[in-house]
């Protein structure tokens, strides 16, 4: 398994949901919502799936609750990965 | 899903002196233009190719085509998605939803309207759809076999289906009117611009229609190579004796319909009538509907046959329909009655967008008073057609009929008046008040 970082998670946004032309991903987009950041739902469960397949840990269905900014969603994300290795 | 009759489309509906309202309603004044085509990925690098006749048919390179019995199309080069497709809708969409995106963005500049500034529910989107996502659900059925379901985008949901197009468009532009999607082969085309001007009678002041076609996948040109009606010979070349199919294209063109009261300089020209119809069954002994769909599309009008001044053919490119074709345009304009042409024949048969880029392309030979030439045809002097070849003909162009047929029997005629709005080369108007929101007003 492999740890989910904001770079990480950067490009994931970036090839799976594309970018809003008004959105920097590359400025401190940490704290921002995703709806800010122009991701709506379907982009954020194309991302939840990548995540899945590139950190090699099962997301749980009830994941777009957990996903509402980045860095809450790298905090869930490497906990789900911590409690996996356990 | 085609609903579209003769019977309740066509009528008496003798145009005003402005060609502005009949008795059936409003005649739509197209404002704006937007096309992406083999010849080009704008309009007017599109229309100079087309009367020049440079073609953009050519061998496929996308994917190796030597196993298909089928290797030429005519595809689009030059359409940069970064620049004309907002980043977010990339990796949401088909090539088909993009090169529409693109096409409209044109045409609303073209035409001037800011959607942003318009009452949000008197704005209509009406499409025509042929083959829908098919490159996107190729790549996403292939994920699905290869690495399993978890691996297939969401967004297979929402990007291969018939509507995806005008969602995408009704999203993009915050247009709220009714929205639709209309399925009838390749004479869609028209039939979205007729479903457009319903909407407009029934209260629309804008409308965003037209169609796009992306089918030169391994899997598109497989069903279409399945018909059997594609080119065995690399070639298109309607009502000729040497017709043995055509060639497919993408691309197409998206218009926008204003109500006359909106476009008081009357941009590129009205459409002044329209009719649908359907063959009868084979076997039937009765006559395709080609010739009485003209004569209900000229009499929504208001037109005599002898008051159309060009018609842009359908010209399938086999044999037996290029016969039927010409035999409806005899009985209705006499032999060699009306100048033909056919230039698709640059492009390829683009399906959905095909009919769209005829009334495009009609349009621009209305506003430049020439007719854009038939390219790599000798034509059948059989079939009595005033064909016009490999030259453009310069004319005076009052009014144009375009003419569409698709597989299975659907059957087209829409027919646009020229107005005096637009002169080559005039940048888009900008009446003032165009973009105050109407209801503000009512």
């Amino acid at each position: 398994m492999r740890e989910l970082t904001l770079d990480g998670l950067r490009t994931m946004m970036r090839s799976c949901a594309g970018v809003d032309e008004l959105v920097d991903l590359d400025s401190d987009i940490a704290d921002l919502s995703f709806e800010d950041l122009g991701y709506d739902s379907l982009a954020l469960l194309e991302i939840q799936s990548r995540i899945q397949q590139t950190c090699g840990v099962k997301v749980p269905d009830d994941a777009l609750e957990h996903m509402l900014n980045p860095a809450g969603t790298i905090a869930w994300v490497n906990s789900l990965i911590l409690a996996a290795a356990a | 899903m085609n609903v579209l009759t003769p019977a309740r489309l066509a009528g008496p509906a003798a145009s005003g002196a402005d060609g502005a309202v009949g008795p059936a309603g409003v005649a739509p004044v197209v404002t704006g233009i937007g096309v992406v085509a083999p010849t080009g990925a704008t309009t007017e690098e599109y229309w100079a190719a087309t009367r020049a006749g440079v073609s953009g048919l050519r061998r496929i390179d996308r994917f190796d085509a030597d196993r298909y019995p089928v290797r030429a199309a005519g595809l689009v080069a030059g359409f940069d998605v970064k620049s004309r497709v907002p980043g977010r809708l990339v990796p949401a969409t088909d090539r088909w939803t993009q090169l529409a995106l693109g096409a409209a963005q044109a045409a609303l500049d073209d035409a001037g309207v800011d959607p942003a500034e318009q009452d949000p529910f008197e704005m209509s989107v009406v499409t025509a759809s042929s083959s829908g996502g098919n490159e996107f659900g190729q790549r996403e059925i292939a994920r699905l076999w290869s690495s399993g379901p978890e691996y297939v985008s969401a967004y297979q949901s929402i990007a291969w289906f018939y509507a995806a197009t005008t969602g995408q468009l009704g999203i993009r532009h915050g247009m709220k009117g009714p929205c639709g999607v209309v399925v009838s082969e390749q004479a869609s085309g028209l039939d979205a611009i007729g479903q457009a001007r319903r909407e407009m009678r029934l209260g629309v002041r804008i409308a965003v229609t037209g169609g796009t076609e992306a089918p030169i996948g391994p899997y598109a040109l497989t069903c279409q190579i399945a018909s059997g009606l594609l080119s065995g010979t690399g070639s298109y070349r309607p009502f000729d004796t040497r017709a043995d199919g055509y060639l497919p294209g993408e691309g197409g063109a998206i218009l926008v319909l204003e109500h006359p009261d909106r476009a008081p300089d009357g941009g590129y020209g009205v459409v002044a009538g329209y009719a649908a119809g359907f063959d009868p069954a084979p076997g039937s002994g009765r006559p395709p509907a080609l010739r009485r769909t003209i004569e209900a599309a000229l009499a929504d009008a208001g037109l005599r046959p002898d008051e159309v001044d060009v018609v842009f053919a359908d010209g399938a490119g086999i044999a037996e329909r290029d016969r039927a074709e010409a035999r409806a345009l005899e009985a209705v304009f006499g032999a060699g009655g009306v100048p033909v042409t056919v230039p698709k024949t640059t492009t390829g048969r683009l399906y959905a967008g095909g009919a769209s880029l005829d009334v495009a392309t009609a349009l621009l030979a209305l506003r430049d008073q020439t007719i854009p030439p038939t390219m790599g045809v000798r034509p059948d002097p059989e079939l009595h057609l005033d064909l016009v070849c490999a030259a453009e003909r310069p004319a005076t162009l009052r009014t144009a009929l375009v003419l569409a047929r698709g597989h299975d029997g659907f059957t087209s005629a829409l027919v646009l008046r020229r107005t005096a709005g637009r002169t080559p080369g005039q940048t888009p108007g900008q009446t003032p008040g165009r973009n105050r929101k109407e209801h503000d007003d009512a």
